[in-house]
């Protein structure tokens, strides 16, 4: 009998101490890696390294956030990385081309990444495709329409437009401010924040996660699932508009499929998020954090010399990690 | 057939535990082939858990299980199948693959499990030995039909099938006849007796249908709170008795129905058709306080009355009028704006959010009254009223907090529609709302639809339970082949009559 009671007290113990990994795991991990890192380069954590690190993560975690909302729905959206592309070749032509002012610019810019929300959410709530294979073939389209727009080039001050006519347009010094520290981490924050609020604390937020939940049970208890679906696929472009706009401030210019690395980040870090403080479900916070761990990784790395090319294979992992902890713990 | 030698099951002393619950604790069961045995209980007494263990879908329990006082070691389902123990879960469409035929379904574990090293498929052969295997079941079906276009009855004659394609000493059949009607119940034990009495199957039988327990099985199995209570021959019990045992108390015999006032019509239903037809040219008027019934067997086409109704099937013509307005319901979210509710009959799939908490899943159709400006929620608001529901409805959960997975099944049927009583809807649809409940949780069902008709709401009862349609109604429309066929005052009627409309008679 005492035998018996020890070895559930053993069990009990075993899997509270699980539950604990998985909750608060990422947390614990970027504390080691962090400080691994110092240990080995004591660089690391300076101040100005730990600004570079939050100021490299910003874009990332901004398109994160609208997968977390895509994810919400139990949706995922492929096509934010083209997204992002797409805005940053319509943001940087409208300044060099055209020669517009900041907020033209940036609204016509989110106004038409909107439409690619909107279509993405035609072909899924209203034609029926599979999110995956819907989002899969948008990714295509508009990477190829941001790529035939720019005519297969990039776009930077100086550069002539596609028919040979020479440009004065530049980019403007308010905008430049949009990829600077502090005001690029600042936005991170405020999206993060606000999200995270929308998500928790309205009725919206509830709505979404119940579709995502139970698409039934939410149909039968008389939300309006479609429109929910719709809104949550325009907000997933939203912010990868926003991610794409941030990514040409940054750069000042627009590059042939700039925002395309930051799809496979932005999905490991929402999946990372999954688990953060015991959620389970996807949040705006956790996908923050796991913004974080990918951050610190990849710093860490460039920093220890790792080679560029070979931190797909990192990341790649960290992304099978991230999964491996959602799905096992769901099996179980 | 006495003469043969029977083979003994034995389960000693099982004990399992799930985290945080102990499912099973020390019970003992035994069977014997060629001879039916049921096994009752009511909801979370444990009776699936045990099968479930028999059949090898868990690893982590203690105990022993012996056959012909030989021990055995059972922890995968393939142990099992080897022992010649199988079982058919209550859920056909899990175990049944689609967009395969008959045959392929049938002979899925031996396609699986028995090729060896043969790289290619006898399919003459695969569909003959289908056919020998209906056939010894006395079964007409034909073998290329493709799973998914089989109705539910057949389903679940493939999946005995599957079961019985090599030989098999004991067979777990877990509430077969939930979703059978009568025709197909009278069919499927003609089967189950066969096997048992020519073919010297055992078969166990899960049911929550006393009267079919007597009807057909000779021994029976009693379990309450993951214990046995009791273990004996059927002869010399009545219901009365398995339910006291089940419940462990005595129980009121018969529902009482409340005493209520009824008023005008509120409701009207003018000639409502489907669009696929799959209910046709519906009339059916509810008044205030007035209970009415939908009867019917299953397939009656009772689901979908409801879901059109409620606009979770697409109308093709007719009216629907609330309070004398006309209403257009293109969808469930119109519905509830409406001022209807529907508690529908798949409760884990359509009724609750089973991975949220309890509070949410309550609040889930009236959110709108938790909010303040910007729609931002009132956390607080939300929960004193959750709470008030659980303790209102008698919801058995540790706190408002509690995930629904983790409720019993007449709980979660108690938050399904404690979610509508928050959203103070006008005319409440209950579709099957006791199905898979046990006895206790389904007189607190009645008693708050009850409650609800003496509010002076509307409410519309469909179930092909014709003992409940006739405890708690006002008036019947009885359903037949998608179309209303006949409309009853309750306490003029019973049951046989309802069957013979229900039957097509008329």
């Amino acid at each position: 009998m005492n035998e018996k009671l020890e070895k559930t007290n053993g069990q009990f113990n075993m899997a509270g101490f699980l539950s604990f990994i998985n909750k608060w795991g990422t947390v614990i991990a970027i504390f080691l890696l962090v400080l691994f890192f110092t240990l080995a380069m004591p660089s690391f954590s300076s101040p100005s390294n730990l600004l570079t690190i939050l100021r490299s993560i910003s874009i990332v975690t901004v398109i994160a956030i609208g997968l977390t909302i895509s994810l919400t729905v139990n949706g995922l959206d492929l096509s934010i990385g083209s997204t992002a592309t797409f805005t940053d070749s319509l943001v940087v032509s409208m300044f060099v081309w055209y020669s517009m002012s900041t907020v033209t610019s940036i609204v016509a810019a989110v106004a038409i990444a909107l439409i690619v929300g909107a279509v993405n959410a035609f072909l899924i709530v209203k034609v029926k495709i599979p999110d995956l294979l819907a989002t899969l073939s948008t990714m295509f389209i508009f990477e190829g329409v941001a790529m035939t727009y720019t005519g297969g080039g990039s776009i930077s001050e100086g550069m002539p437009r596609l028919d040979g006519t020479p440009t004065e347009g530049v980019l403007p010094p308010t905008f430049d401010f949009i990829g600077k520290a502090p005001y690029i981490i600042i936005i991170m924050l405020l999206v993060v924040a606000v999200v995270h609020i929308f998500l928790n604390h309205t009725k919206h937020g509830r709505y979404l996660y119940v579709v995502g939940g139970n698409i039934e049970a939410a149909r039968l208890s008389g939300i309006a699932v479609d429109r929910y679906r719709t809104f949550a696929y325009i907000l997933s472009a939203f912010f990868a508009a926003l991610g794409g706009i941030m990514l040409a401030s940054r750069i000042g210019s627009a590059q042939i499929n700039a925002g395309a690395g930051y799809l496979m980040p932005a999905v490991a870090a929402a999946f990372i998020g999954l688990s953060f403080g015991g959620k389970g479900k996807p949040n705006a916070i956790g996908t923050f954090v796991g913004a974080v761990l990918v951050g610190v990784l990849e710093n860490g790395l460039v920093m220890m010399s790792v080679p560029y090319y070979s931190l797909n294979i990192v990341k790649g992992a960290v992304l099978a990690l991230a999964l491996a902890s959602t799905y096992y713990y769901k099996k179980n | 057939m006495g003469q043969q030698k029977r083979t003994k099951l034995e389960m000693k002393n099982i004990s399992i535990e799930f985290p945080g619950v102990k499912a099973l604790s020390n019970v003992d069961f035994e069977v014997e082939s060629g001879r039916i045995h049921a096994l009752v209980g009511a909801n979370g007494a444990g009776k699936s858990t045990l099968m479930k263990v028999l059949s090898g879908a868990y690893d982590h329990y203690t105990g022993s299980i012996f056959i012909n006082d030989k021990e055995v070691n059972i922890r995968t389902p393939r142990d099992a199948k080897e022992l010649g123990i199988d079982i058919v879960y209550q859920e056909v469409d899990v175990a049944l693959i689609p967009y395969l035929d008959v045959a392929e379904n049938i002979m899925l574990d031996i396609l699986v499990n028995k090729m060896k090293g043969k790289q290619f498929v006898n399919w003459r052969e695969v569909h003959a030995s289908a056919r020998r295997v209906l056939d010894r079941l006395g079964i007409k079906l034909d073998t290329r039909k493709l799973a998914q276009d089989l109705t539910l009855a057949e389903k679940q004659m493939v999946l005995i099938a599957r079961a019985i394609a090599e030989e098999r000493r004991f067979l777990i059949l877990d509430e077969p006849t939930a979703p059978l009607s009568n025709k197909e119940t009278k069919e499927l034990f003609r089967i189950v007796r066969d096997l048992a009495y020519n073919q010297d199957v055992g078969v166990i039988f899960i049911s929550h249908r006393l009267p079919e327990l007597f009807e057909i099985c000779e021994d029976i199995t009693v379990m309450k709170d993951g214990q046995l209570v009791t273990r004996r021959k059927m002869e010399g019990l009545d219901g009365k008795q398995i339910v006291e045992l089940m419940l462990g108390k005595k129980m009121d015999e018969e529902y009482l129905k409340h005493n209520v006032e009824i008023g005008e019509t509120i409701f009207e239903v003018k000639n409502l058709s489907e669009k696929d037809d799959a209910v046709k040219d519906i009339n059916i008027h509810v008044r205030s306080g007035e209970i009415i019934g939908i009867a019917g067997l299953v397939g009656a086409g009772k689901t979908e009355l409801c879901k059109t109704i409620f606009g979770a099937l697409p109308i093709k013509s007719g009216k629907i009028k609330l309070h004398n307005n006309l209403l257009n319901i293109k969808n469930p979210h119109i519905a509830v704006q409406q001022g209807l509710a529907l508690v529908p009959e798949e409760r884990r799939k359509e009724g609750v959010l089973v991975e949220e908490p309890v509070y949410s899943n309550l609040s889930a159709a009236s959110l709108s009254n938790f909010t303040g400006s910007l729609s931002f929620l009132k956390p607080h608001k939300e929960r004193v009223a959750a709470v008030k529901m659980i303790g209102d409805l008698g919801i058995k959960t540790p706190n408002e907090n509690q995930k629904v997975a983790f409720l019993s099944g007449g709980n979660q049927q108690k938050v399904a529609v404690g979610k509508w009583l928050m959203a103070d809807a006008e005319i409440y649809i209950f579709d099957e709302p006791t199905k898979g409940v046990d006895v206790g949780a389904k007189s607190d069902i009645f008693d708050l639809i009850g409650h609800l008709a003496g509010l002076g709401k509307g409410s519309i009862y469909a179930s092909s339970e014709l003992s409940e349609i006739l405890a708690i109604t006002d008036r019947i429309y009885v359903m037949y082949d998608g179309e209303i066929v006949k409309e009853l005052l309750t306490s003029e009627t019973n049951e046989e009559e309802i069957l013979y409309y229900s039957t097509g008679g008329n």
